[in-house]
């Protein structure tokens, strides 16, 4: 067997290499096997991205949905709440080339709160039934209210309601929720403010 | 004698604290309108108790605490409510917030109080709630509520109440007067605090270029008989940092994420001891404290007793603020301070400095240039946390790797930026980037949270479909064996009635309209 | 009156890049001084040449990408990338061999990865060696000391410079190339037959290393850059050149003296090792990093087929650098007992 290899040199190069992937091939078989990562399906990280508006722009009902449709292969780039940051994040989980945001299923807006004016309120429960996150507390021929905690600002109620009672209101305004904006290059490093302040108070 | 420890990293930028004259002190003028912000602390916004309208007397209580993370709001002077609205206050952001404007009439008619002289009678709960009613928060910058502070659990036993009377940064000495000029008041503040944190030790730090100051509280430690330790180290920024401070005087590290009680310690500003001694012992409520008014611009920088609520704009022009065509005023400090953008903000309960530099005393920064990875903001930085990479990720809106090297651990005391030879913002790219994170993580609560209320409602519908399927199996179920038991398929019989009906419409005469 | 709305701190310090690096160019003068008086004007006319160039370069392409210019070229980080390389070169290099070198750092070394800042290599080192593989007959001539050679004057230099053949310069090997080339002998015989290495280093070495190594800790005393780095790649030389020193025989590597005071060794430590742009970036990593670097060094000058070694090891180790960041980050406070 050995003489015969070291007769024929081509032999022995093809059966080093074959022998090698087969050994490589096992072992590597046997480590998927053995070391095997329990992960999360894929749905689900898509899910776990995805901002659970469930607002249905991407056309799906619901961001289960959509997540689901990502997982088959559907775009990346239909979810106008998410906006650029999760085109970004489920880019880079998917490893796929991020999109602009598709226009056709919206634009990427602040987020907003339903807020029903109370006093116009029939009490007709039909946004309660349109909410997708039980976000609406009410009764028939009661006022109903909203959550402004558990709201997803998806615009669901605003259609069905019969007297445009319903508002949405910017839910990030306020002091509280300011924080300062990363630097910008190449830009003055200061701001002008006009006032007149001393001269009123002098005068 | 303690042994000092020294911190790493910090700057030594000229102090300019003489200035400002530290030891005297004077009120300043009362103005005709006090605009109170509901939010002078960290925490959720007081609520208005008064009404447009009504009159208040001083140390009236005109907004209340709304839970725990809140303090209360005092008139500091008799007057009218003119109003109750959306007002300019003293805030990086420029931004408006909830404010009660109060017009005084002069004549400084204030309620009467009574105090507690036999505190030590009184346990901590009871002495807690009268510091709270009394609307203390941290004096010293960031408005912590003291009350909260004062109540670090049962599973935190405090050994040492620290005083920090370090007032590191350059130009502001309103810590320093007020040790010089209620150094009484202090210590016996003091010893009320470190009663109701059952503390069996008071510190007290303070740097050594406040000879005056730090004369003055000897004193009054030796008039009040108390063993009260007296420790004085090196100055140097930003020693005066609560971690700072206290690894320099016990040379133990605050774990990081944690608060100073995890190694039994509370560490409290001066301004916060005396407004605590005022709440106990006189019973009033915290309404004025003392500002550092400062800086070339000013005819005459001096430290003053003012009203919360004092626009900015009256101190100044009580100081002779000659302005620049472009001026700039620093709310706090030229380290950590924010530039103010109205000056008709009021002062508040965090007010320590207001500071008007002239153009040739405090530059504007240059363009920033791009970093060259020198590494002296890793030599200066107090958290031995490497700058350069933090600046590079927060660029990147890397929040990993922004994790990773421990973003949330800087102080944001801006030694970084001071030796920068680029020039680069880096506070701000650090303060942008831990706001960006806190946003993401609420949007991730927020979205987790709607992800369970709609799986959740999506299993209701579905139960409920269920049910009803089952109710209609079950009532079709009943009609079918009710036909069996007449012996007729009932659903020929509807379409033999419905064809009947018919029929017998086809029959009658169409009728025209 | 406006207000005026500015981040904070609102106080600055002195420090400044452009002041960094003029400190940088200031601290080479010692060096380029002594290299003119023992090898003549070849290494001055060199800087200014390769300076001339490179400060058209970097306008040129800082310009074609949109940004200000005059912003970059007078942060002055161009021309200390252009004079380090200069001064590597060989003095009396024909100008395309100045030209070519400095092209390539600027842009290849600094400008296609964004410039200053960005670079993840050292700008010089790049352009040397991509000159000592591409040329490497120019490169290794280097000039004859004065006194074993007539030194050119300044008039010929630069008429050497456009036309390398109207005088002949005379070169001769460097200390480092004699020792590499003859393994046959012993180190004594070698000091008899070749007078360039009389001296520790050399004749002219010795003393210009000794004067990078004034540049160098006024810089320090500047604290233009911090000991770590150059200290360590010093010592790692040191203490490898006393391993592999064994008093003279043919196979012997040379003494610990030799090697630090011949060669680019102190011009290296002080001046290319310290570069922080592509070093790493804490005090211990910048520890590891000069250490091998110097240890590389010393592999490369007794082992490779080059003559000298900085910019090899300098090149490699800058792959390393973001690999010894992640490993030497600081203890950041409050995370458990940091080393004092």
């Amino acid at each position: 067997m050995l003489a015969l290899l070291s007769d024929q040199p081509l032999l022995a190069a093809l059966s080093a290499l074959l022998g090698l992937g087969a050994i490589f091939g096992a072992l590597l078989g046997f480590a998927a096997i053995r070391f095997r990562v329990e992960g999360n399906p894929i749905s689900d990280q898509i899910n776990a991205i995805l901002p659970q508006t469930q607002c249905g722009q991407c056309g799906y009902p619901g961001c289960r949905p959509y997540s689901e449709a990502i997982a088959d292969g559907d775009a990346i780039n239909k979810c106008p709440p998410g906006g650029e940051e999760t085109i970004q994040a489920l880019a880079d989980l998917l490893d796929v080339e991020p999109q602009p945001l598709d226009a056709e299923h919206g634009i990427e807006k602040e987020p907003v709160v339903a807020w029903i004016r109370e006093d116009e309120c029939i009490g007709c429960t039909k946004c309660i039934q349109a909410c997708p996150v039980d976000a609406i507390l009410g009764a028939a021929k009661v006022m109903h209210t909203v959550i402004a905690d558990e709201c997803t600002g998806c615009d669901l109620c605003i259609e069905p309601c019969p007297v445009d009672c319903i508002d949405l209101i910017p839910r990030k305004e306020g002091i509280g929720f300011w924080h300062w904006p990363l630097p910008e290059d190449r830009a003055p490093r200061f701001d002008i403010i006009a006032t007149d302040t001393l001269a009123r108070d002098a005068a | 004698m303690r042994q000092i420890h020294d911190i790493h990293g910090g700057i030594h930028p000229p102090e300019r604290k003489a200035l400002s004259r530290p030891g005297e002190l004077e009120p300043a003028p009362l103005p005709p309108v006090l605009v109170l912000p509901l939010r002078q602390h960290l925490g959720v916004p007081a609520l208005p108790i008064v009404n447009v309208g009504d009159r208040v007397l001083g140390g009236q209580t005109i907004a209340e605490a709304q839970g725990v993370m809140s303090v209360p709001v005092h008139a500091p002077t008799s007057g009218t409510v003119t109003a109750i609205e959306a007002r300019s206050i003293a805030h990086a952001s420029g931004l408006q917030d909830q404010c009660i404007v109060i017009e005084t009439d002069g004549q400084h008619e204030w309620l009467s109080f009574t105090g507690i002289t036999e505190w030590r009678a009184l346990d901590a709960a009871a002495l807690v709630e009268h510091v709270r009613a009394a609307g203390v928060a941290g004096m010293g910058g960031a408005g912590f509520p003291t009350a909260v502070k004062l109540n670090p659990g049962p599973t935190r036993p405090i050994e040492t109440l620290l005083v920090n009377g370090t007032e590191c940064e350059p130009y502001i000495t309103a810590d320093d007067t007020l040790m010089q000029c209620q150094a009484d008041e202090l210590i016996e503040g003091a010893q009320i605090l470190a009663h109701i944190v059952s503390a069996e030790s008071i510190l007290i730090g303070i740097e050594d270029n406040k000879p005056d100051a730090i004369a003055s509280v000897e004193a009054a430690i030796a008039r009040s008989g108390a063993e009260i330790e007296l420790a004085t180290f090196p100055t140097k920024y930003p020693s005066g940092g609560e971690k700072q401070i206290i690894e320099i005087l016990t040379g133990h590290q605050v774990p990081s994420g944690g608060i100073p009680a995890d190694i039994g310690l509370v560490c409290v500003n001066p301004g916060t001891a005396v407004a605590a001694k005022r709440a106990i012992i006189d019973g009033v409520p915290l309404t004025h404290r003392i500002v550092t008014l400062t800086g070339e611009a000013l005819a005459s920088p001096q430290n003053v007793t003012a009203c919360l609520g004092t626009p900015i704009t009256a101190l100044l022009t009580h100081a002779g603020l000659n302005a620049a065509p472009q001026q700039r005023i620093i709310h706090g400090g030229p380290m950590m301070g924010f530039a103010v953008s109205d000056l008709n903000a009021p002062i508040t309960k965090i007010t320590n400095c207001l500071l008007a530099p002239t153009p040739t005393e405090l530059p504007l920064p240059e363009p920033a240039k791009p970093c060259i990875r020198c590494g002296h903001c890793a030599e200066a930085c107090p958290a031995s946390l490497l700058p350069q990479q933090l600046y590079w990720y927060a660029r990147a809106k890397d929040q990993e790797q922004l994790a990773e090297h421990r973003l949330f651990d800087c102080i944001e005391c801006g030694a970084c930026a001071y030796v920068c030879p680029s020039q680069i913002p880096l506070v701000q790219y650090y303060r942008a980037a831990k706001g960006q994170i806190r946003d993401s993580e609420q949007e991730k609560r927020r979205s987790d949270n709607s992800r369970e209320r709609f799986e959740a409602r999506q299993v209701r519908l579905e139960t409920e479909a269920a049910e009803r399927e089952a109710k209609r199996a079950a009532r079709k179920a009943a009609a079918q064996s009710k036909a069996a038991e007449d012996g007729a398929d009932p659903i020929q019989a509807a379409i033999e009635r419905a064809k009947a009906r018919k029929a017998e419409q086809a029959s009658e005469p169409e009728q025209t309209p | 009156m406006s207000l005026l709305k500015v981040t904070s701190p609102h106080a600055s310090g002195q420090s400044r890049v452009s002041a960094v690096m003029r400190d940088v160019l200031l601290a080479t003068l010692p060096g380029v001084v002594v290299l003119t008086a023992y090898f003549g004007p070849g290494t001055l006319v060199n800087i200014v040449f390769g300076g001339l160039i490179a400060v058209g370069c970097e306008y040129a392409i800082v310009a074609l990408r949109g940004r200000d210019p005059k912003v970059a070229v007078g942060d002055l980080s161009v021309l200390v990338t252009s004079t380090l390389l200069c001064i590597a070169l060989p003095p009396y290099a024909p100008w395309w061999l100045i030209a070519i070198g400095v092209l390539t750092s600027v842009l290849l070394g600094k400008q296609v990865f964004g410039g200053l800042g960005y670079n993840p290599f050292n700008p010089a080192m790049v352009g040397y060696v991509v000159l000592l593989i591409s040329f490497p007959v120019q490169m290794s001539a280097w000039a004859s000391p004065r006194g074993l050679a007539e030194v050119p004057g300044l008039m010929d230099t630069f008429r050497h410079l456009f036309a390398p053949t109207t005088i002949d310069a005379v070169t001769a090997a460097t200390p480092l190339d004699l020792l590499r080339q003859n393994t046959g002998l012993l180190f004594d015989d070698l000091l008899t037959s070749s007078p360039e290495l009389t001296g520790w280093g050399g004749i002219g070495w010795f003393e210009a290393n000794l004067a990078f190594l004034l540049g160098g800790t006024w810089l320090l005393y500047r604290r233009v850059f911090t000991w770590h780095a150059p200290i360590a790649m010093l010592a790692a030389v040191a203490i490898c050149a006393l391993m592999g020193y064994d008093g003279g025989s043919s196979q012997s590597g040379g003494s610990a003296l030799f090697h630090l005071f011949s060669g680019a060794t102190m011009f290296a430590a002080f001046f290319i090792v310290t570069d922080p742009v592509s070093s790493a970036v804490s005090n211990k990593g910048r520890l590891i990093f000069g250490a091998l670097i110097g240890v590389l060094i010393y592999l490369i000058r007794t082992l490779g087929n080059y003559p000298d070694a900085v910019a090899f090891a300098v090149l490699i180790l800058n792959f390393c650098a973001p690999f010894i960041d992640h490993y030497t980050q600081p203890k950041v406070y409050g995370t458990g007992s940091r080393e004092s």
